[in-house]
């Protein structure tokens, strides 16, 4: 067995349900290079490993650890928790970084609660003082600024999607595979995984540098292209209020809010969203807002930098005709 | 059945949310206290079974600072058959490891079939709690599930994540955590309310649950440092008059944002 930096961060990687490396990889190498040596962990089903340590690599992964094995799909967490527990034992790292989703903050409890270690989430960055590691986290919507590391032993991080911009440089491919016996902790079956193709060429929401999000105000699924021709003149993501999500104009993965998604982009367009506090705890880090709504008291004019008091409908095409007057 | 809803009191969404700068703890005189909206919904995914099914019984559990008894008390006026409260000044500032361990310690006291949590709190805004408890009481974990369907002895769902609808099943006892796509709950009725009085309310300090919050042989995340940014100011705010739009293109064009 290979000698380990003893600056190792250990980095998780996630996959796509058709096996890809997802793209919190990049983000989380790139942060891991920051604060010391990435090392990466993929478990991933048998054949898999070369091509997803390559990636790792080009990403920045020093070595890759690897577990080839079926039972992540029959199995829900527990194979993923059982690899990294093995992984941090011969790493012995200084922290864990694991993607702020749905699975990886599973991962990323499951893993702390069995090893005793500290664990800091939905961090926006990690750096590193003389007495270790530190996670940067931003709360109620960017009011505040907190930091927080561990007493002592690895932090445990979950670092939100698309929150860092460093990235690492690219290493030679380095892959060692791991011997994973498995903990037999009780496990949730997964009986059934549906492939969600997006199929839209629009950009992700998490991540954007531009995002027009509609609301309530837009009135009916139909009239929700409205949001979307925008988006597209300006090539940017699609988001919505929950009000629009529960309305069923639009799925709820492009919610943006306290209980949706966090952006930061340079351009955030609100259309017929009133701007409850919970929707602009998602946004209101945006470098530019411009808001349009009806309501010259609507709370989203108080966080725009450029408000226009009108109705979406008849604002927004001319504003798509202003934009593809001036691109011709 | 026996089913322990955890709900959080977390200040009003819908006031200001302060810190306070020098604890770094949520400043409770700066908003109303409330139920989590997604614990309510917790508690109404449980509710709902024990609609038809006579054996349901339901537990509220809450960690929580002792004024929170008010707001716990909701649960069982929604319908929860009791509630443990527990409370400790020494629990006031615990990270999530100490939060998840006396959860888990009161959990297993209380005994359960199935524990819910929502998925994510909308002030701490964790999130790994359920999966730290699964852990910790050594039996699966089914979280963010946007659709439950509890059986005898299992408990199934659907977990809408990243590119993929996935659906899981769990043997019980376990511990599942729901997303805001479930119902909203039933607001409490009179009756509810005068019943709420005479249920079972129990109270616990982490001393009861063989928990010692001081113990620094166990790992903890700490907060180093806080830091208050300016709010943001309102800009430029025009009355369309005709121009709106092309205001607008002008706006973002100048800013080199198109
Ligand atoms: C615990 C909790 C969590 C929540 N999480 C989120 C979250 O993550 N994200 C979120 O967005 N919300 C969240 N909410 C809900 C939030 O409180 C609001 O209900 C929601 O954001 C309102 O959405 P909206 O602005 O689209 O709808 P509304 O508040 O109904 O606003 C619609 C707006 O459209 C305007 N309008 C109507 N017609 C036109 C027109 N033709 N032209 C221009 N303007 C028009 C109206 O003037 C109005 O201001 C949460 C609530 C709670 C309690």
């Amino acid at each position: 067995m290979t000698d380990h930096p003893a600056d190792a961060i250990l980095v998780v990687l996630e996959t796509t349900p058709n096996g890809e490396l997802a793209t919190s990889a990049a983000g989380l190498l790139g942060a891991a290079s920051r604060i010391g040596t990435p090392v990466a962990l993929a478990v991933v089903a048998p054949g898999q490993a070369p091509a997803l340590a390559e990636q790792a690599a080009a990403l920045g992964a020093a070595t890759v650890l690897v577990v080839e094995t079926t039972s992540t799909h029959a199995e829900l967490t527990v194979p993923q928790v059982d690899a990294l527990a093995a992984a941090a034992a011969v790493v012995a790292p200084h922290a864990v970084l694991i993607s702020n989703s749905i699975d990886g903050r599973d991962v990323a409890g499951r893993f702390a609660a069995r090893s005793g270690a500290a664990i800091a989430v939905d961090a926006i960055g990690v750096s590193r003082d003389d007495e270790g590691i530190v996670a940067h986290h931003s709360v109620y919507g960017g009011a505040y600024n907190v930091d927080s590391a561990a007493t002592f032993g690895p932090l445990v991080v979950t670092v939100r999607q698309g929150a860092v911009d460093a990235r690492a440089e690219a290493r030679p491919v380095a892959i060692e595979s791991l011997d994973v016996s498995p903990s037999g902790a009780a496990s949730a079956a997964i009986e059934s995984v549906e492939a969600v193709t997006e199929t839209s060429s629009r950009p992700e929401l998490r991540g954007a540098t531009r995002v027009v999000a509609g609301g309530r105000g837009l009135g009916s699924t139909e009239k929700f292209a409205l949001v979307e021709d925008l988006a597209d003149a300006l090539g940017a993501a699609i988001g919505a209020s929950r009000a629009a999500v529960d309305a069923g104009y639009i799925p709820a993965n492009h919610q943006v809010g306290q209980t949706g998604v966090s952006v930061s982009p340079q351009l955030y367009i609100a259309l017929g969203i009133s701007g409850a506090i919970q929707h602009r705890t998602g946004m209101q880090t945006a470098k530019n807002i411009v808001a349009v709504n009806k309501d010259p008291d609507a709370p989203i004019f108080e966080v725009a930098d450029f408000g226009v008091v009108g109705d979406v409908f008849t604002v927004v095409p001319q504003l798509i005709s202003a934009l593809a007057e001036r691109k011709r | 059945m026996k089913i322990v809803v955890i709900v959080k009191e977390v200040p009003d969404t819908y006031g200001e949310r302060r810190l306070d700068l020098e604890t770094g703890l949520a400043d409770r005189a700066a908003s109303e206290a409330v139920l989590d909206e997604i614990g309510e919904r917790a508690l109404e995914v449980a509710l709902a079974y024990a609609d038809s099914h006579d054996d349901a019984e339901i537990v509220v559990m809450s960690m929580a600072a002792e004024s929170a008894a008010a707001t716990i008390r909701k649960g069982l006026a929604m319908g929860a058959a009791s509630a443990v409260h527990i409370t400790d000044p020494g629990l006031a500032a615990a990270d999530l490891g100490l939060t998840a361990r006396t959860l888990a310690a009161a959990i297993r006291r209380t005994g359960f079939d199935l524990v819910i949590a929502g998925n994510l709190s909308t002030d701490g805004s964790g999130g790994v709690v359920p999966a730290m408890l699964a852990e910790l009481l050594d039996v699966p974990n089914a979280t963010a599930l946007s659709s439950v369907e509890i059986a005898a002895g299992s408990v199934s769902g659907t977990r809408n994540i990243d590119g993929a609808t996935v659906r899981v099943k769990a043997e019980l006892p376990a511990v599942i955590s729901i997303t805001e796509a479930l119902p909203d709950a039933r607001l409490p009725n009179f009756k509810g309310i005068m019943a709420a009085k005479k249920k079972p309310f129990e109270t616990l300090s982490a001393a009861d649950l063989g928990i010692e919050p001081e113990d620094l042989s166990v790992a903890m995340s700490i907060m180093t440092a806080i830091a208050e940014k300016p709010p943001r100011a309102a800009g430029v705010k025009i009355i369309d008059a005709g121009d709106g739009g092309t205001r607008i293109a002008e706006f973002l064009i100048e800013n080199r944002l198109a």
